[in-house]
């Protein structure tokens, strides 16, 4: 077990499950990731993508199909987890209901032989680190669901991990306490500077968290980039879709120069940036809800008219149904008060209109 | 009306389903206890205290419950502790895990006499086990597997293990596996993790799972009879007790005997389960499901 490292290398890792029927799957296909040291990695998709899957694999919990996982030159993926030395935090917590947090916290470094009066102030230290101090001789039972968390993550970095795996870790927390303890955990990867892969299906979490993003969909990695980058440049449809582009519209090709696209509808024109090569008269574009406003009369380019379906009011601004002649329903975050019914145009800048090519062909 | 009665906290009248289990109860089992107590303190002749004299002075009493231990303690203790790494290894669902179950079960259907039965045919003296070790040269002696100590002792761990193996696998698959992953990333093979996670979560089954398994076996009759030397070193207490009824037609006695019986059980399970203290008695899972 290493303290620290400078990369660790996932190449091609696979992993295989027998589905029904004897059909074999692949629940994680070719991931090949480095993760330097230092670095906050979030794996992002939705439920059934691959990254719980990957996380038990770099943690040791399930076996690989093929591929392999290096630490530096040394190969880990043939080792068993209590060998590999990662810190875990899992979703549901898996604190040891008959351990005070104290024994909880200080489970790792027993494991490693530490002796008691050495192991003390460590978890002291780890017990501060997660603002739980005063609590070590409860059980976890006692304390409630974001305690037992932070119990979690002080008992996976007290034997400082040279990487911290955690597992959707917040998403047992109610809203408010996943803010803070979201917080907490921005705050702590900062203090000690330990590699971090976290797993999560909430973009929100892995744009203020990660310095780099892995999205992933059916097992196959579909983007690996800065949270900017996968925010304001999706690689393909599916990550525009996943990192809140709600409108996608199918729509036939006119033209194409300079990178630009006009695109069709019988009841829409549109100019857009091209994000990939186009292959037929069809493409899809992507547009992010806020990026869209209401405008009152149809001036300039890029304006599509419709009736107000829907407002879900949301504080600062609502979100508003527009639905257009032939019923495509777009998704709008208006500012200004807007009623239901009205006979609305909205507007959109052609640099904010991702094209992909089609998903249908 | 039904609602405003379930809001007030008065009587639940769901709570009279519990009559006729209380009635059974009463009836079946509070009643022949208070009747046998009360009979036992009426002798044939003596003192009230007379059966309980002669039970502890004579000769071919009070040593039952010696021998009963001997027999009971050491077939609990192996049938617990045997079970124990054979649940702990098929907590995991497996393709095996169905056969083995079943396999392991089938003996919790036959009764005690059908056991008994076919013991005598497997273990006796010419039996297919002496057959087979004598065909096949491993040993040439003298098999005596019956009507002695070890062919009860191996009755009640044929009787007795998958009961216990049932309730053990039933406590460690309701261990969140979850725990032992977690203990694994901390550090812990697979031994650290039985020692640290599993056990102290299993103490609590483990004693009940000891107490059940005692007591069954601490009233052997039919296999002691069978199996074993009724006259001598398999003369349990229920023996004792069954001579004192139907052969000396002395209930007062019998009922004594049946007394001391049930506390000598008492004794031991109270002694177990105040073991019990020691562990852990909450929830087995590590947070939020």
């Amino acid at each position: 077990m290493k303290h620290d490292f400078n990369e660790l290398r996932l190449d091609r890792v696979t992993r295989r499950f027998a589905g029904a029927g004897g059909h074999a799957f692949n629940a994680l296909n070719d991931l090949t990731l480095t993760v330097r040291r230092g670095e906050f990695i979030a794996l992002l998709g939705p439920s059934g993508c691959g990254k719980s899957t990957a996380l038990n694999c770099i943690a040791g919990l399930m076996p690989l199909s093929s591929g392999t996982i290096r630490l530096d030159d040394t190969r880990i993926d043939t080792l068993p987890p209590e060998r590999r030395g990662f810190g875990m935090v899992f979703q549901n917590y898996a604190l040891f209901p008959h351990m005070s947090v104290g024994k909880n916290i200080g489970f790792g470094l027993r494991m490693r032989g530490m002796a008691q009066s050495d192991a003390a102030p460590r978890v002291a230290h780890a017990l501060r680190l997660v603002q739980l101090t005063g609590q070590e001789h409860k059980l976890p039972g006692q304390l409630s669901g974001g305690q037992q968390q932070r119990v979690a993550i002080a008992r996976a970095i007290v034997i400082e991990p040279p990487l911290i795996l955690m597992d959707e870790p917040l998403s047992n927390l109610d809203a408010k306490l996943r803010l803070e303890t979201r917080s907490e955990i921005r705050r702590i990867h900062r203090e000690l500077g330990r590699a971090t892969i976290y797993v999560t299906h909430d973009q929100d979490e892995a744009l203020s968290l990660a310095d780099r993003i892995v999205v992933m969909k059916d097992g196959v990695v579909q983007q690996i980039g800065t949270p900017e980058e996968v925010y304001a440049q999706p690689a393909n449809i599916h990550v525009a879709r996943f990192m809140g582009y709600r409108n996608v519209i199918e729509l036939a090709v006119t033209g194409e120069r300079d990178g630009h696209v006009t695109l069709e509808a019988s009841d829409m024109k549109l100019t857009g940036v091209r994000k990939l090569p186009l292959d037929g008269k069809r493409a899809a574009v992507a547009i992010r809800p806020e990026e869209i406003t209401i405008a009152t009369e149809p001036a300039a380019t890029n304006v599509i008219g419709g009736r107000v379906d829907n407002v879900e009011y949301g504080g600062r601004d609502s979100l508003v149904e527009v639905v257009t002649a032939t019923g495509t329903r777009l998704h709008v975050r208006a500012g200004g008060k807007v009623s239901t019914g009205a006979n609305v145009f909205v507007h959109v800048p052609p640099e904010r209109v991702l094209v992909y090519p089609s998903e249908m062909q | 009306m039904l609602s405003a009665q379930a809001r007030t906290p008065g009587f639940d009248r769901a709570l009279l389903l519990v009559v006729p289990a209380a009635l059974f109860m009463l009836l079946l089992f509070i009643y022949p206890f208070v009747y046998g107590l009360v009979l036992s303190f009426e002798p044939k002749e003596g003192g009230w205290l007379a059966n309980y004299h002669k039970f502890f002075t004579t000769g071919n009493l009070w040593p039952t419950i010696g021998t009963t231990l001997k027999l009971a303690l050491p077939a609990t203790l192996i049938n617990v502790f045997v079970a124990l790494p054979i649940a702990y290894k098929m907590r995991v669902k497996s393709r095996w895990q169905r056969w083995m179950t079943t396999l392991l079960v089938v003996p919790i259907t036959l009764g005690t006499v059908l056991i008994a039965e076919g013991m005598l045919t497997y273990f006796g003296p010419r039996g297919w086990l002496a057959q087979f070790l004598q065909l096949t040269h491993l040993y040439g002696g003298a098999i005596r597997l019956t009507h002695n100590y070890w062919g009860v002792l191996i009755s009640l761990v044929i009787s007795g293990f998958p009961f216990a193996f049932l309730l053990i696998l039933s406590y460690i698959t309701g261990i969140d596996p979850v725990l032992a992953r977690a203990a694994s990333t901390l550090g812990a093979d697979p031994k650290a993790q039985f020692r640290h996670i599993y056990l102290p979560l299993l103490g609590p089954g483990l004693a009940m799972c000891f107490c059940l398994a005692f007591v069954q076996a601490f009233s052997v009759f039919p296999s002691a009879v069978l199996l074993g030397a009724p006259a001598g070193p398999t003369r349990v207490i229920s023996i004792a007790a069954y001579e004192a009824a139907f052969e000396q037609y002395d209930y007062s006695l019998a009922s004594a005997i049946a007394m001391i019986m049930g506390a000598v059980q008492l004794v031991i399970v109270a002694f177990v389960l105040s073991l019990r203290g020691w562990f852990y008695k909450g929830p087995v899972t590590g947070g939020k499901g």
